[in-house]
């Protein structure tokens, strides 16, 4: 009976992963772009974006959660866990972006000139020298937003998928041990959190750049 | 006669309301190696980022192998293949090798083929001395290497002139010679050369002609020997007795101005 509680909310483990490993790229590529058209694309679509971004990271995530899975299933049929997935996408793009334009200021307008002056396009100079450090930068920032993301996975429960929080409301209610459902709950989250922080870790020590330190303040 | 390599004419630069070159006309015969010279904040760093179009002119022409470069249908990038450009801060690509770094103008601008490009990547850093420092990281180099790197970044381009901002100043002193080496070794096998520098030593030894600019006009300009031990107006003499005391590197029967040597 008791153990039946662990495997029942750890059933619910692959689909907490898969909403994070949907919103998560997804939040990157389109923070990515926008930084990009923020630092890059001229007043006004700088200006659109530093909007965006303002909008994004000023409302409550499971409040954003809801207009975007309204809007989404408004306009095309998604289940739920799509629709939550991509809305946690969106939300985290707000963060990613502020996390990448930091990265590509502190790079620096030098490292610019210099691309440049050996007659590169600006565009060339962006991806062959701004963003390969770029986004060596960004891992520790990027490190703490995957953890973010993994956590506000919770959120689409509110929409009935039956993820790792969901599944634990779930079991709690039909055996009325609520706390050992959410301690289990707990348990997993930080375990993924942890293994998610090492894994990041790893990348940026494999990718620092020989003899480089960069004092950023990201 | 030979040709002009570098014409520039009549060239006014104003940032808001400050004019920082007030119609400066200068022209470079290939091979030449002129230095510039002049107080801090005189427009020296502006007039060689107006070369290679980094900051653009307002009034004026310049021509490069008598093309003007600074009508609106050139190509900028086309241009800055032409013109080398070395900073007082380095600025190599910190996340290359010494070699990528060198290499990567030829692969990315010029398309050059990956084999190609890194022979020429080689035989550039052999010629800067650090052919043996090929793997190596800009993290991982002195400050003399790093700025003999970026000397071979430019180079690689086969540039027409190469246009130097002040390239030893951010040098510890035991490290300027090295660049200093690697430069008066270009000028002798015939490259077209702008320095902003105060190496005085340098100056005198390698340099066809000496500009002292000042405001953002050409004072005087003329070859060393001129500038250095008859100077037509004060302010010339007052500068050049400055920076040689600053960098206290000649004798006193060497000072400027001083004609009884
Ligand atoms: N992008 C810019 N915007 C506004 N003013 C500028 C800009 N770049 C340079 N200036 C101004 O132009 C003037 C000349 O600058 P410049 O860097 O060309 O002088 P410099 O002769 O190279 O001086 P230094 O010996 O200190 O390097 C300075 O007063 C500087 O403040
Ligand atoms: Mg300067």
């Amino acid at each position: 009976m008791l153990s039946q509680i662990p495997t029942y909310i750890l059933s619910g483990m692959a689909i907490t992963i898969a909403v994070t490993l949907v919103a998560l790229p997804m939040g990157f590529v389109l923070g990515l772009t926008f930084a990009l058209l923020r630092v890059y694309g001229g007043k006004f679509l700088s200006a659109i974006m530093a909007a965006y971004s303002t909008i994004m990271r000023g409302v409550p995530p499971l409040v954003l959660l809801f207009v975007l899975y309204f809007i989404i299933s408004g306009v095309i049929n998604l289940t739920p866990f799509w629709a939550g997935s991509l809305a946690l996408g969106v939300v985290s793009s707000g963060y990613q972006l502020e996390i990448i334009r930091g990265a590509l200021c502190s790079v620096g307008s030098t490292q610019m000139t210099a691309a440049r002056a050996i007659g590169m396009s600006r565009a060339k100079a962006v991806r062959y020298i701004i963003l390969p450090q770029a986004l060596r930068l960004i891992i520790p920032s990027w490190s703490n937003e995957a953890s973010v993301v993994l956590k506000d996975s919770s959120l689409v429960s509110a929409l009935g998928v039956a993820e790792i929080t969901r599944k634990s409301q779930l079991i709690g209610a039909s055996t009325y041990k609520f706390l050992l459902a959410f301690l289990t709950a707990a348990l997993i989250y930080f375990i993924l959190v942890f293994l998610t922080n090492r894994l990041l870790d790893y990348v940026e020590r494999k990718t620092r750049i020989p003899g480089f330190s960069h004092h950023s303040t990201l | 006669m030979d040709k002009y390599i570098l014409e520039i004419q009549n060239i006014s630069k104003r940032y808001g309301g400050n004019v920082i070159l007030k119609d400066i006309s200068l022209n470079v015969r290939e091979g030449d190696t002129v230095v510039i010279i002049g107080p801090s904040g005189t427009g020296k760093s502006t007039l060689l980022r107006c070369i290679n179009l980094l900051t653009r002119i307002d009034t004026g022409k310049i021509l490069l192998d008598g093309k003007d470069i600074t009508t609106k249908n050139v190509s900028e990038d086309e241009v800055r293949q032409h013109v080398g450009m070395v900073f007082q801060n380095f600025l190599l690509f910190n996340h290359l090798t010494a070699l990528d770094n060198v290499m990567i103008g030829l692969t990315k601008v010029r398309k050059m083929p990956a084999n190609q490009a890194k022979e020429k990547a080689m035989q550039e850093l052999r010629r800067v001395g650090l052919a043996d420092r090929a793997s190596h990281y800009p993290g991982q180099l002195s400050g003399g290497q790093q700025q003999r790197v970026a000397i071979a970044r430019a180079l690689a381009m086969d540039p027409r002139v190469m246009l130097f901002d002040e390239p030893t100043s951010a040098l510890d002193p035991e490290l300027i010679g090295e660049v200093l080496e690697v430069m008066r070794k270009l000028a002798e096998e015939g490259m077209t050369m702008l320095c902003v520098t105060h190496e005085m030593g340098f100056a005198r030894e390698v340099a066809d002609r000496i500009i002292f600019m000042e405001h953002g006009v050409i004072v005087e300009e003329g070859p060393p020997a001129e500038l250095f031990y008859r100077p037509k107006f004060e302010r010339t003499r007052e500068f050049l007795w400055k920076i040689t005391e600053l960098y206290g590197k000649h004798k006193d029967e060497e000072k400027p101005g001083d004609t009884s040597t």
